[in-house]
C-alpha cells in the first residue's frame, strides 16, 4: 500500500482525531491555566490577566502553537464530518427501533452533536475575545492591551445579555464535559495505546480531566457574574 | 404466553422493505427464540401465507448464522448468547417484539431478515490465514512453545464466530471488531509473525473497500457480541496498522 | 464386484507403498483438470485448498452463507492424535487399535491404520496454520482423554475445537479463493450428480437465492456433505445438515454402507417440550470429570420427577453411579454406544430424573472438590475451609468447562456448578455413508466422498475425537493423493462440457421435482412429516431396535411417505430465497433414507457398536456380536425403490487385530 493508501484508509482517519483531539486537550489545559488568573482579584488580578493575554498573542513559540491549534481544530472539524458522514452511508436505512443505551454510553453516541455544540461555541467565543484581542479597538492598561475588563465586562450583571452568556458558556462546557469524557480515552484507544495495566489509569484520568476541566471554566464566568453583581 | 411481534419483510435486495405484525400465542417459555418463528412459520404456513425467512444453522451458538436485532439490540436482550440461544424466558407475556435484520450497506437484506454477510469472506480472503501448505510437512506442533497466557489470548480473538452482531450494533456499522479479531489471533502467535504488517494492511483496506463504518470507539460492538471479543483486538490492529504503515513495504 | 483395493503388504507399510506407486498427474496437467467439492466442513475445505494447492482448478460449494458455518464447527471436546507428547504408552498402533476395537470391529484393518498414521500430521498442520489450541504453562500442546481409550492424546481448543479447525481449513480455503484457485458457490445446494458414460462428470446445483439450476461440469467430484443424523429430525446436527447430495449419488450408482450404523451421544441435554428443534450436546469431555448417576431407589427417582426432592438431598449411598458399578475398568469413560445404552436402561427401568422420566444426572460435585484440594495445595493454603475449596475447584471447572457450563445453564436455566446436569443421549453421527474403497472412491467411477459423508473408518461406532480426525486426514492427506489415480487417466479429455444431453436430463429432472413440490398445495409444512419421521425413527431404529419394530417402522416410512408427496404444503416460489422449499427436498430425501436404514438394521441380525438388536444381547446386556455371520460391511444398491434396494457384502478381513468381545468392564 502507498503512503497515499494509508491516508485514505479509515483508520488514517481515526489516528488523526485522536492526534488532533489530544493535541487540543493539552491546549485546553494552557488555556484553562491562563483563565485561572481571572480568580485573582482587583488590579493585580487585571496586570497578570493582561500579561498573560499579551504573552499568548505575541511570543514566536505561542505563536507556532496556536497555529498548530488552528489547524487541529480544522481538521479535527473536517475530519469528523467526513467520518460521519460516511459513517451514516453506511447505513442507509436506519433500525426501527435501536436501544443504544443497552451497550454504549450516551457521550461516545453523540460526539457529532457535541461536538457542533462546542463548534458553534467556539465561533461566538473567538468572536467575542479572540477577534476583539487580535483585530478590534481594545482599552488600554498599564501598556497593554485590558482584555480584563473586556471579559469582566462581558460577564457583567450591567451587560443586557450577561446572564444569557454565563448560561450559555456553562451549557458550551457542560457539552465540552461530554464530548472528552468519551473523547479522550476514546483517543488513546483510537491510536492503539491499549494495555491491560495502563488502560485504567487512562480512563480515570480521562474522566478526572474531562469533568475537572470543563467545570474549572464553567466556574470563571459564574464566578465573575456573581462578583459583580 | 402471548406475544406481538413486530418482523420486517422485505422480498429482495430492492424491496423497500415494511413492518408486519404478527400476533402469536401459547409461546412456552423453555422454547428458544427461534423456535418461537418456527412457531410463527409453521402458523403462517398452514394458513397459506409467506413464511418470515431467517438465516439459522447449528442453534448451538458456535455457527454464526442467525443474525436478528431483537427489540433494538443485536441477537436480543441476552449477553453473550446468539439469537438461537435467546430463551423464550427473557420475556414476559403480553410483550411486542420487535425483529428486524442486521441493517449496514456492507449486508445487503436477501429475504426479510436474512441477509448477505460475504463481505466477512472477502475480508478473510485478502488476508485472514497464515500462508501454509497443506503439505502436513511442516515442524512438530510442539517445535515452538507459546507462552500460555499467549495462546489463551490468540483463542480468545479466534472464537468469533462471524455473525456480524459487531457491524449491526455499531451506530457506524464498522466492522472493526470482527477484523481485529481475525488480525489479532495471528498477531499473537509466532505463525503469524511473517505476515504480520502485510496482512493488516490488506485487511483493513479490504474492510475499507465493502463499505463498512469507521469505528468510534463507543465499545457497543463488545457489549453485544456473542462470543465476548474483547475492544484490546481493536487498540492492536490500530497499533499494528499504524505501525505497518509507518513501516511501509 | 467391489474392489477395497487395499493394498498388499504389511499394515504399517500399506499407505506408504500406495502413494509410492499410484499414479500422479503433473502439474501442467493438473491446470487442465477442474475438480468439484460438495461441502465445506473439515473434510471438504481442507480437499478444496489442498486440491487447489497442488493446482487443480476447484469449484466449491456449500448451502450456508459462508463456508466457515458448516457444521464441523460444532465439534467441542477435541481431535485425537497418535503424537504420545504425554508419554503415556501412545503410538500410531494403538490409535489404531483402540479404533477399531471401539468400532466393534466393523471397520477395515487398511483405512483405519491409514488413520492413525497420518493423525500426527494434521495436527503440526493445524499448529503450522495458526489453530490455537490449548497449551500447558510450559508453552506445549495439553492433551486430554477421552472416552473409550486409556491414554491422553486428544488435543483441544477449549469446548470449541470444531471451531477452530475448521477456521483453520477455511483460511486455508480462503488463501485459494483469493488466489482465483478455488471458486467459492455459498448458497448453493447441489441438486443431482451427473454421469456421462458411466463416470460422475458434474453436478446439478440450485443458486438458494435466486432459485436458478445451474449445471457445473469437472473431471472428478467429491462429496463431502456431512451425515444424515438429521433423518431423526430431533439430533445435535445443525437444521441444514442432510442427505441430500449423498442421497442423489446412491440414487445414481453409489453404495450407501451400514446405512444403520448411527452414532447415539451420551451427553446431550434433553428434550424439553414439543416445540423443540434440535438437541445440543454437552461435549464428552465433561466425562472426564464428571460422575453419571441415578437414584439408587425408585421413590427417590420419582420425587425428584415430581420436583418435590432435589438431586443434592440424595446421599451418597443411594446414588447409583451406574458406569462405574457395572463398568470399573473404564467407568465414566466408557465409548459412547455403551454409556448411551446403560443410560436408556436405566430410564427405562424407572429411573429417570427429569419430568418426561429421560434423563440422568452429570455431576461435578466431587470433581470440583477434587480441583479444589489440589489447586489449594498449588496456591499453598494451610487447612482451606470447605467453602474456599469449593471456590478454587468451581474456579479450576470454569476454566476447563466455562463455555460448556454456560451454555448448560443458558438453555436448561440450571446453574451447573451448583446442581447436577441432566443430561440423556441424542443422535450425534453416523458412521455409516457413502461406500468407499481405499481412495476414497465411490462405487461411481469419478466420484468420491470424504469425512462423515462416507463410511470408511469408525465401524459400527466412532470414538470420541476422531471425526475431526477423519475429516481432516482425508481432505488433506489422504484423498488429495487418491484422486491422482483416477485422474491421471483424464489428463487428455480436455475440457468437460456441461451441454451434453445427460447434464440436460438431470437438469429437467431436478426442476419437475421442484415444480412437483412448489405446486403440490397440500396441507401440512414440511417440518410436520419431518417431525413424524423422527419420531418413528427414534422409537424404533435409535438406541435400540427389534425385527418386529424395524418392520413395522419400515410400513410407516413408506405410508408417511406417500402422505408426504400427496399433501406437503410449500409456501412461496422457486424463482427465489425459499427456505422451506430447500427442506422440503431434503426430508423427501430423508423418507427414502429412513427406510433403507431400517432394512440394513433388520438384515444385520446381530449387536454390534451403535446397532443394538434386542433379539442380541448377551445376559448382563451388553451387545452380542456374530462374527462368523456379520464381520461384513453391508453395501446397499439402489434399483428403484428403497425397499428393493440390493445387498452387496465386502468381507472384512482382520490380519492383524483379533476379534474379541469388546469389554470395558
Amino acid at each position: 500500500m502507498s503512503n497515499n493508501g494509508l491516508l485514505k484508509s479509515s483508520l488514517a482517519k481515526k489516528y488523526l482525531m485522536a492526534l488532533t483531539g489530544l493535541f487540543l486537550c493539552t491546549f485546553l489545559l494552557g488555556h484553562l491555566a491562563g483563565n485561572l488568573q481571572l480568580f485573582i482579584s482587583g488590579g493585580e488580578g487585571q496586570q497578570a490577566f493582561n500579561e498573560y493575554a499579551e504573552f499568548m498573542t505575541t511570543f514566536p513559540l505561542v505563536k507556532i502553537l496556536s497555529y498548530l491549534t488552528y489547524a487541529s481544530v480544522l481538521f479535527h472539524i473536517v475530519d469528523g464530518i467526513v467520518l460521519t458522514m460516511r459513517n451514516r452511508k453506511s447505513r442507509p436505512v436506519g433500525y426501527v427501533k435501536e436501544k443504544g443505551s443497552a451497550n454504549a454510553s450516551w457521550s461516545s453516541r453523540n460526539m457529532g452533536i457535541l461536538g457542533t455544540i462546542i463548534a458553534v461555541f467556539l465561533v461566538s467565543h473567538m468572536q467575542t475575545f479572540w477577534y476583539k484581542m487580535h483585530f478590534g479597538a481594545m482599552p488600554m492598561h498599564e501598556g497593554l492591551k485590558d482584555l480584563h475588563t473586556v471579559v469582566l465586562a462581558f460577564f457583567s450583571p450591567e451587560n443586557s445579555l450577561g446572564l444569557i452568556a454565563v448560561v450559555g458558556y456553562v451549557l458550551a462546557q457542560l457539552a465540552l464535559s461530554f464530548h472528552l469524557v468519551h473523547g479522550f480515552q476514546s483517543g488513546f484507544q483510537s491510536l492503539g495505546l491499549r494495555h491491560p495495566k495502563y488502560t485504567p489509569v487512562i480512563e480515570k484520568t480521562g474522566y478526572l480531566f474531562g469533568i475537572g476541566v470543563p467545570l474549572l471554566f464553567a466556574s470563571i464566568p459564574v464566578f465573575l457574574y456573581i462578583t459583580q453583581l | 404466553m402471548d406475544l406481538t411481534l413486530n418482523v420486517w419483510r422485505q422480498n429482495g435486495p430492492e424491496d423497500k422493505g415494511r413492518m408486519e405484525t404478527h400476533p402469536v400465542s401459547g409461546v412456552s417459555p423453555d422454547m428458544s427464540f427461534l423456535e418461537m418463528i418456527d412457531m410463527l412459520n409453521d402458523q403462517i404456513i398452514r394458513d397459506g401465507g409467506d413464511p418470515v425467512a431467517f438465516d439459522h444453522d447449528c442453534r448451538e451458538g458456535i455457527c454464526g448464522m442467525c443474525s436478528m436485532f431483537i427489540n433494538g439490540e443485536a441477537h436480543g436482550p441476552g449477553r453473550g448468547v446468539t439469537t438461537c440461544q435467546l430463551h423464550m424466558r427473557s420475556f414476559k407475556d403480553g410483550d411486542s417484539i420487535t425483529i428486524e435484520p442486521w441493517r449496514a450497506s456492507a449486508f445487503p437484506v436477501v429475504k426479510d431478515l436474512a441477509v448477505d454477510r460475504s463481505a466477512f469472506d472477502r475480508i478473510i480472503q485478502s488476508g485472514g490465514y497464515v500462508s501454509v501448505n497443506t503439505s502436513g510437512e511442516t515442524l512438530d506442533a510442539n517445535a515452538i512453545p507459546v507462552p500460555k497466557p499467549q495462546a489463551d489470548e490468540a483463542f480468545s480473538a479466534a472464537t468469533c464466530i462471524g455473525c456480524g452482531a459487531c457491524v449491526a450494533s455499531c451506530k457506524n456499522a464498522s466492522a472493526m471488531l470482527f477484523v481485529s479479531a481475525k488480525v489479532s489471533q495471528f498477531a499473537l502467535l509466532p505463525q503469524g509473525q511473517p505476515e504480520r504488517a502485510s496482512r493488516v494492511k490488506r485487511m483493513v483496506e479490504q474492510m475499507d473497500e465493502e463499505g463498512f463504518g469507521n469505528c468510534t470507539n463507543t465499545g457497543a460492538c463488545a457489549v453485544e457480541c456473542p462470543k465476548g471479543i474483547d475492544l484490546s483486538n481493536i487498540a492492536r490492529m490500530n497499533r499494528d496498522f499504524l505501525k505497518a504503515s509507518a513501516e511501509g513495504e | 464386484m467391489l474392489d477395497s483395493k487395499i493394498p498388499e503388504g504389511p499394515l504399517a507399510d500399506k499407505w506408504t507403498s500406495h502413494k509410492n506407486n499410484i499414479n500422479l498427474v503433473n502439474p501442467a496437467n493438473k491446470r487442465l483438470i477442474d475438480v468439484i467439492v460438495v461441502g465445506t466442513g473439515l473434510a471438504g475445505s481442507s480437499a478444496a485448498a489442498s486440491l487447489a494447492e497442488m493446482g487443480y482448478n476447484v469449484k466449491a460449494f456449500c448451502f450456508q452463507d459462508s463456508p466457515r458455518r458448516a457444521h464441523s464447527i460444532a465439534a467441542q471436546g477435541g481431535i485425537n492424535a497418535a503424537k504420545n507428547y504425554q508419554n503415556d504408552g501412545d503410538s500410531v498402533h494403538r490409535l489404531f487399535y483402540d479404533t477399531i476395537k471401539g468400532g466393534d470391529y466393523r471397520s477395515r484393518e487398511g483405512n483405519v491404520h491409514r488413520l492413525a498414521e497420518v493423525s500426527t500430521s494434521i495436527i503440526d498442520q493445524c499448529v503450522a496454520q495458526g489453530v490455537p489450541f490449548a497449551r500447558e504453562y510450559g508453552g506445549l500442546l495439553d492433551n486430554r482423554s477421552f472416552g473409550g481409550v486409556q491414554v491422553s492424546r486428544t488435543f483441544y481448543a477449549k469446548g470449541q475445537t470444531g471451531q477452530q479447525l475448521l477456521l483453520g481449513a477455511y483460511s486455508a480455503l480462503s488463501r485459494q479463493i483469493s488466489k482465483g484457485k478455488v471458486e467459492m458457490f455459498t448458497r448453493h445446494e447441489m441438486m443431482d450428480v451427473v454421469m456421462v458414460d458411466g463416470k460422475c462428470r458434474g453436478i446439478i446445483a440450485r443458486n438458494l437465492v435466486t432459485g436458478e439450476l445451474e449445471r457445473h461440469a469437472a473431471h472428478a467430484v467429491v462429496l463431502a456433505s456431512g451425515g444424515y443424523g438429521n433423518v431423526f429430525f430431533l439430533s445435535t446436527n445443525a437444521m441444514g445438515s442432510n442427505v441430500s447430495a449423498s442421497w442423489k449419488a446412491h440414487k445414481k450408482g453409489a453404495f450407501m454402507a451400514n446405512p444403520c450404523f448411527t452414532q447415539i451421544h451420551p451427553t446431550c441435554i434433553p428434550v424439553s417440550g414439543e416445540h423443540q428443534s434440535k438437541l445440543t450436546l454437552m461435549s464428552e469431555s465433561l466425562r472426564n470429570d464428571g460422575r453419571i448417576w441415578v437414584p439408587a431407589k425408585k421413590e427417590d427417582a420419582e420425587a425428584i420427577r415430581k420436583g418435590t426432592k432435589q438431586a443434592v438431598e440424595i446421599a451418597e449411598g443411594d446414588r447409583d453411579y451406574y458406569l462405574e458399578r457395572r463398568y470399573p475398568a473404564f467407568g465414566n469413560l466408557v465409548p459412547r454406544d455403551v454409556a448411551s445404552r446403560a443410560a436408556k436402561e436405566r430410564c427405562d427401568a424407572g429411573f429417570g430424573v427429569n419430568e418426561t422420566g429421560e434423563a440422568v444426572f452429570l455431576d461435578y460435585a466431587s470433581a470440583i472438590q477434587r480441583y479444589g484440594k489440589t489447586e489449594g495445595n498449588i496456591r499453598g493454603l494451610k487447612d482451606p475451609s470447605l467453602a474456599e475449596i469449593t471456590e478454587l475447584g468451581k474456579q479450576v471447572v470454569k476454566a476447563k468447562y466455562g463455555n460448556l457450563f454456560d451454555m448448560y445453564k443458558q438453555i436448561a436455566a440450571d446453574d451447573p456448578y451448583e446442581t447436577p446436569m441432566k443430561i440423556y443421549p441424542a443422535v450425534h453421527y453416523t458412521m455409516g455413508g457413502l461406500w468407499v474403497d481405499y481412495n476414497l472412491m465411490t462405487s461411481v467411477p469419478g466420484l468420491y466422498a470424504a469425512g462423515e459423508a462416507n463410511f470408511s473408518d469408525h465401524g459400527a461406532n466412532r470414538l470420541g475425537a476422531s471425526a475431526l480426525m477423519q475429516g481432516l486426514a482425508d481432505g488433506y492427506f489422504v484423498l488429495p493423493y487418491t484422486i491422482g489415480d483416477y485422474l491421471s487417466q483424464d489428463i487428455r479429455t480436455g475440457e468437460i462440457s456441461s451441454d451434453s444431453p445427460e447434464f440436460a436430463v438431470a437438469e429437467k429432472e431436478v426442476k419437475e421435482r421442484i415444480s412437483h413440490l412448489i405446486n403440490n398445495n397440500g396441507t401440512k409444512p414440511v417440518d410436520d412429516f419431518h417431525r413424524r419421521l423422527g419420531r418413528i425413527m427414534w422409537n424404533e431404529c435409535g438406541m435400540s431396535r427389534s425385527a418386529d419394530g424395524l418392520k413395522k417402522a419400515i410400513e410407516d416410512i413408506r405410508a408417511l411417505r406417500d402422505e408426504f408427496w400427496a399433501d406437503v404444503r410449500v409456501p412461496g416460489t422457486d424463482d427465489g430465497f425459499n427456505p422451506e422449499l430447500d427442506k422440503a427436498g431434503r426430508v423427501a430425501d430423508f423418507l427414502e433414507l429412513g427406510e433403507l436404514m431400517c432394512k440394513d438394521a433388520l438384515e444385520r441380525d446381530e449387536s454390534c457398536g451403535g446397532h443394538f438388536r434386542e433379539e442380541f444381547q448377551t445376559p448382563e446386556g451388553e451387545a452380542l456380536r456374530d462374527d462368523d455371520q456379520f464381520a461384513f460391511v453391508s453395501n446397499w444398491e439402489f434399483t428403484g425403490d428403497p425397499k428393493e434396494s440390493k445387498l452387496h457384502k465386502e468381507e472384512l478381513k482382520f490380519e492383524n487385530i483379533e476379534l474379541k468381545q469388546r469389554s470395558y468392564k
